[in-house]
C-alpha cells in the first residue's frame, strides 16, 4: 500500500547544487518545495576528523554505495557491458549537497562558442570539419543570455577570481579576490607569459577572504588545508549547497528536505507529471508525493535513468539516430597532461586548496587556429595546487619500477620534487556514445542500472596528444630537470580516476526532434516536469562543469518560478 | 626495574600528562608549550625522538591479528617489506606496521566489499571493465597467498618468507606480469592489490595500524593532518613536524 502524502508546489529529487540552488530560489519567492535526498543530512560539524585520506579518498567515505546502485560499461554496441563493481574513472555524490560537497571548487564560465559550437564550427572551418558521428549542437542559449545567471552562481558562492583575458565578457568583476599565490604558481605564470600566453588564477570557491553573499550568508576564508577534493569542508570555506543554499531555503519555512528518500519513479499521467515515488529507506515504506512541478536534480546517470525508467520522453536509438533520453553521453579528455620533476628544487607540494591555481586557456575552445589540426576545441591547461596526499601522490620518472628500492628512493625524492601541468579536455558527443537501461543488471530494489555505451575517439587522441605537447613545453619552460609527458590516450578505462565530469543524457537545446529540454531546463515533452543539471550539456567544455550547472540552474528556478503563475512551454 | 615495568611507567606518565593537559583547562597545541603551563608539565624537556621512541616501547595492543593466519602474516610481511624496503632513508613496511594496516583492513568493510556491486551474474570482461569476480578481497588475499607459497616451493623448494630477498623479488615480479598462471585469481590484479595496500598502510593516518609514529610521513616531509598552511602557502619548502588524527582529540 503505498502511503500519499499531501500534495507540494513543487517537488525536488536530489539535493545538491541544482536542487539547493532552485530550492531556496523558490522558497523565497513563496512556493512550497520538498526535497527528497537518498542520502544522508550533512553539516560542517561531520568533518571534524576529515583530514583521513584513506577514509574519504579511497574508501569513498561521501559518495554512493554502489552494492545498492552503479551502472554497467561497456565501449562499443558490440560488446556486453558489465557493472562498474568499484569506483574508478568518476565518483557519484551523494547525501545533502550531493556532488557539491566533494568538489574541488574550480568555478569556471563555459566560452560563447561553447553555446554555439555547431554554427561557428561551421561559419569558420565549413561542415568538413566536423567528423562523421560527432552529434554537436548548439545549446539552443548564447553566453550573452546565460551571462546574468553565471552572475548570480558566482556572488552566491563568493568565488574568487580574476578576469579570464580569453574568456567571455562578464557584466560585474568576480565577488571575492583572487586566491594567494605560491611559488610553483608564479613559475607557471611566469613561464607561460614568457611562451606569449595568458595566464589567469584558477576562479575559485574555497574563499580567498571572508564573505557575505546576496542571502546574507557569511563564511570564512580558505585556510589551504589541503583536503578539498573527496572531502568536505570543515570551515565551510568551500562553497557547497549545505553552507550557502540549503540554509536560505530552510529559513523560509517552505522547504521540506527528505533525507532517506530514494526516488524510483516519477509519476505522470495525460503528459502532466502529478508527482514522485519513492521509497523511505530507513522504513522500507513506499511513499507518493503528489506535486504541480517536478524537478530532477540528482545526478547525469539517476537523472536519465529516471527518464527511462519512468518511460517519460523519446528513448534514444543509436541506430537511426532518433530518440533524445541517453543521447550525446560525454566525459572529460585529462590525459594528455605532463609532470617535471626537479633535482633541486623543492615545494610545499603537500599545502594547497581544491581551486588553488594557474591557468591558460590559449588552447581552449576556438581561442587558437583549428585549420590544420585533426580535432575541434581544446582544453585549459593549468598548474593546480590541491595538496598532494601521500598514498595517491607517488610521481616517479618513466622506467623507475613501481615497487622496490628504487620506486621508494625515488617516490620520496620527488614527492616534495616534481609539478605538473594539467588539461581539462573537452570531449565531443558522438552517435554512438549514450546511456540507455541496462537488460541485465538491477539496483537494490529491482529496477535496471543504467548502461553507459563510451569510447575515445579520434578527436580525443588528437586532442590529447595536443595538450600534453603544450603541457610538456610548459614546464621546460619552468625548468624542470626532466619532463614525463603523456605519449597515447590509450582507450577508455573506467577503472582509473579521471574526473567526475560526467555530461549529456538529457540535453538542451533549440528543437524538440533534438534535444529532451529548452534551456529553462523545462522537458520539452512535459510542461512541469524540469531535469536540471551537466545533464542538459549537449557536449563537455574543455573546464569544469559546475559553474554552468549553477548558472543554469538559476535560469531553471526562473523558469519554474513563470511556469507556476502562467505555465504551457516557456520557449 | 624490569622493561616491563618501564614500559608502565612511561604509559602512565604519557596518560597522566595527558590528563593534565586536559583538565588544565588551557588549549595546549603541539609540544610549544612555554610560560607557566610549560612551567608545570615536568617532561617538557624531553625531546621529539625520545618521545617517540618510549611512546614505541609501550606495548601496542593493535598489534595482533584478525584475519590472517600466523603463516599467512609471514608471507605478508616479507613481501610487504619488498615491495617497501628499509633502506638509508628510514623504515620499510614491516617496521611501520604495514601488515597489521593489511590484517585490519581485510577484517572489515573493506575486505567484505561491502560497498562494492557484487551481484551476479558474472562475465568475464575486457581490462577497462574492471574487476568481475565473485571473490571478495579477504578471499582474493587468501588464495593470493597461498599462490605465492606454491610458487615459491615450485621454483626454489622454499617457504616465500624463507628466501633471499632476490628470490623473492622474482616471485612477485613473475606475479606482477602474470607469468604465473592462476586459475581462480589474475595474479597481477592480487600483487597489484598487495602494492596498493602496502601504500596505504605506509601513508595513512596512524590511526588505523600503519605509519606507525608517523616515520611514513616523516620520511617523505609530508605534515599529515595540519589545521591550514596559511603561513606557508606562499613561501618555498618547509620542513613541518607531522601531526595526526590523534591531535585532534
Amino acid at each position: 500500500m503505498v502511503k500519499k502524502m499531501p500534495k507540494t508546489d513543487v517537488v525536488i529529487v536530489g539535493v545538491g547544487w541544482g536542487g539547493g540552488i532552485i530550492a531556496s530560489e523558490l522558497t523565497k519567492q513563496g512556493l512550497s518545495v520538498v526535497g527528497l535526498e537518498k542520502g544522508l543530512e550533512r553539516s560542517t560539524e561531520d568533518y571534524y576528523m576529515v583530514h583521513d585520506e584513506l577514509r574519504y579518498a579511497l574508501r569513498y567515505e561521501l559518495f554512493q554505495d554502489l552494492s545498492k546502485s552503479t551502472l554497467t560499461f561497456r565501449s562499443n554496441e558490440k560488446k556486453r557491458a558489465l557493472p562498474m563493481r568499484h569506483y574508478g574513472s568518476f565518483l557519484m555524490g551523494e547525501g545533502v549537497g550531493g556532488a557539491g560537497v566533494h568538489w574541488n571548487g574550480q568555478t569556471y564560465r563555459f566560452l560563447p562558442y561553447d553555446f554555439e559550437i555547431r554554427s561557428q564550427t561551421v561559419d569558420r572551418y565549413g561542415e568538413k570539419k566536423i567528423p562523421k558521428g560527432m552529434t554537436i549542437q548548439d545549446w539552443g542559449i548564447t553566453y550573452n543570455e546565460l551571462e546574468p545567471y553565471y552572475d548570480k552562481f558566482e556572488k552566491m558562492a563568493g568565488i574568487s577570481g580574476e578576469e579570464n583575458p580569453l574568456g567571455g565578457k562578464r557584466s560585474d568583476k568576480y565577488p571575492t579576490g583572487p586566491m594567494k599565490h605560491s611559488p610553483q604558481m608564479k613559475m607557471f605564470t611566469e613561464a607561460t607569459k614568457k611562451l606569449g600566453y595568458h595566464p589567469y588564477t584558477v576562479p575559485s570557491a574555497n574563499l580567498s577572504e571572508p564573505y557575505t553573499n546576496p542571502d546574507g550568508i557569511s563564511r570564512a576564508a580558505c585556510q589551504y588545508c589541503s583536503f578539498c577534493e573527496r572531502f568536505g569542508c570543515e570551515y565551510g570555506a568551500k562553497a557547497d549547497p549545505v553552507v550557502t543554499v540549503i540554509p536560505v531555503a530552510n529559513k523560509t519555512g517552505k522547504f521540506d528536505l527528505r533525507t532517506h528518500s530514494w526516488v524510483r519513479r516519477i509519476l505522470h499521467k495525460d503528459g502532466k507529471a502529478t508527482g514522485v515515488l519513492y521509497t523511505d529507506l530507513t522504513t522500507g515504506e513506499e511513499i507518493e508525493q503528489p506535486a504541480d512541478v517536478v524537478v530532477i536534480t540528482s545526478y547525469v546517470f539517476n537523472n536519465t535513468k529516471l527518464l527511462l525508467t519512468s518511460k517519460i520522453g523519446r528513448p534514444y536509438d543509436p541506430a537511426t539516430g532518433t530518440g533524445v533520453i541517453g543521447k550525446n553521453y560525454a566525459y572529460q579528455v585529462v590525459k594528455g597532461a605532463a609532470t617535471g620533476f626537479y633535482d633541486d628544487m623543492e615545494f610545499n607540494n603537500f599545502a594547497g586548496a581544491g581551486a588553488l591555481g594557474v591557468v591558460i586557456d590559449d588552447f581552449n575552445g576556438d581561442n587558437f587556429d583549428h585549420s590544420d589540426l585533426n580535432f575541434i576545441h581544446g582544453g585549459y591547461l593549468a598548474l593546480t595546487q590541491t595538496g598532494a596526499r601521500p598514498i595517491q601522490n607517488n610521481p616517479v620518472p618513466k622506467g623507475t619500477p613501481s615497487w622496490g628500492a628504487e620506486f621508494k628512493d625515488k617516490s620520496l625524492k620527488y614527492a616534495n620534487r616534481s609539478l605538473s601541468v594539467g588539461a581539462m579536455g573537452a570531449s565531443m558527443p558522438f552517435r554512438h556514445h549514450y546511456l540507455d537501461l541496462d537488460p541485465t543488471y538491477k539496483d537494490t530494489f529491482g529496477d535496471p542500472l543504467l548502461r553507459m555505451t563510451f569510447d575515445f575517439e579520434d578527436q580525443d587522441r588528437e586532442l590529447a596528444k595536443f595538450t600534453a605537447k603544450k603541457a610538456r613545453g610548459i614546464l621546460e619552460e619552468m625548468g624542470a630537470d626532466h619532463v614525463d609527458a603523456m605519449e597515447e590516450l590509450g582507450p577508455y578505462d573506467i577503472t582509473v580516476y579521471q574526473s567526475t565530469h560526467n555530461t549529456g543524457g538529457v540535453i538542451m537545446g533549440d528543437n524538440p526532434d533534438t534535444s529532451a529540454v529548452n534551456n529553462y531546463s523545462q522537458m520539452w515533452d512535459m510542461d512541469n516536469l524540469f531535469v536540471v543539471g551537466a545533464s542538459s550539456f549537449p557536449h563537455n567544455s574543455g573546464y569544469n562543469p559546475t559553474g554552468t550547472v549553477g548558472a543554469l540552474a538559476y535560469r531553471a528556478a526562473e523558469g519554474i518560478m513563470t511556469y507556476s503563475k502562467k505555465g504551457g512551454q516557456l520557449v | 626495574m624490569t622493561k616491563d615495568n618501564e614500559n608502565k611507567t612511561s604509559e602512565e606518565e604519557r596518560i597522566s600528562r595527558r590528563r593534565f593537559i586536559k583538565s588544565s583547562g588551557v588549549a595546549v597545541g603541539g609540544l610549544a608549550v612555554g610560560g607557566v603551563i610549560g612551567g608545570l608539565i615536568p617532561w617538557r624537556t624531553e625531546d621529539n625522538k625520545q618521545q617517540r621512541q618510549a611512546a614505541n616501547e609501550t606495548k601496542n595492543y593493535n598489534q595482533a591479528l584478525m584475519f590472517f593466519s600466523q603463516a599467512e602474516f609471514k608471507t605478508v610481511e616479507a613481501a610487504t617489506e619488498r615491495i617497501f624496503p628499509k633502506d638509508h632513508n628510514g623504515p620499510g613496511a614491516k617496521d611501520l606496521g604495514v601488515p597489521f594496516y593489511i590484517d585490519h583492513q581485510l577484517a572489515g568493510s573493506y575486505g567484505f566489499n561491502s560497498r562494492d556491486y557484487m551481484e551476479p551474474p558474472f562475465f568475464h570482461g575486457e581490462k577497462e571493465q574492471g574487476y568481475q569476480g565473485r571473490l571478495k578481497r579477504r578471499e582474493i588475499f587468501r588464495v593470493g597467498l597461498r599462490e605465492l607459497q606454491n610458487y615459491s616451493h615450485q621454483k626454489y623448494k622454499k617457504e616465500f618468507s624463507e628466501l633471499s630477498t632476490e628470490e623473492q623479488d622474482d616471485i612477485l615480479k613473475d606475479f606482477e606480469s602474470d607469468k604465473v598462471k592462476l586459475s581462480t585469481i589474475s595474479a597481477s590484479g592480487f600483487f597489484n592489490m598487495l602494492r596498493g595496500v602496502t601504500l596505504e598502510g605506509l601513508y595513512s593516518d596512524p590511526l588505523y595500524g600503519g605509519n606507525i609514529d608517523m616515520d611514513g610521513w616523516r620520511m617523505r616531509d609530508y605534515p599529515g593532518d595540519q589545521m591550514n598552511y596559511l603561513d606557508v602557502i606562499e613561501e618555498g619548502f618547509k620542513k613541518i613536524e607531522p601531526r595526526s588524527l590523534r591531535d585532534h582529540m
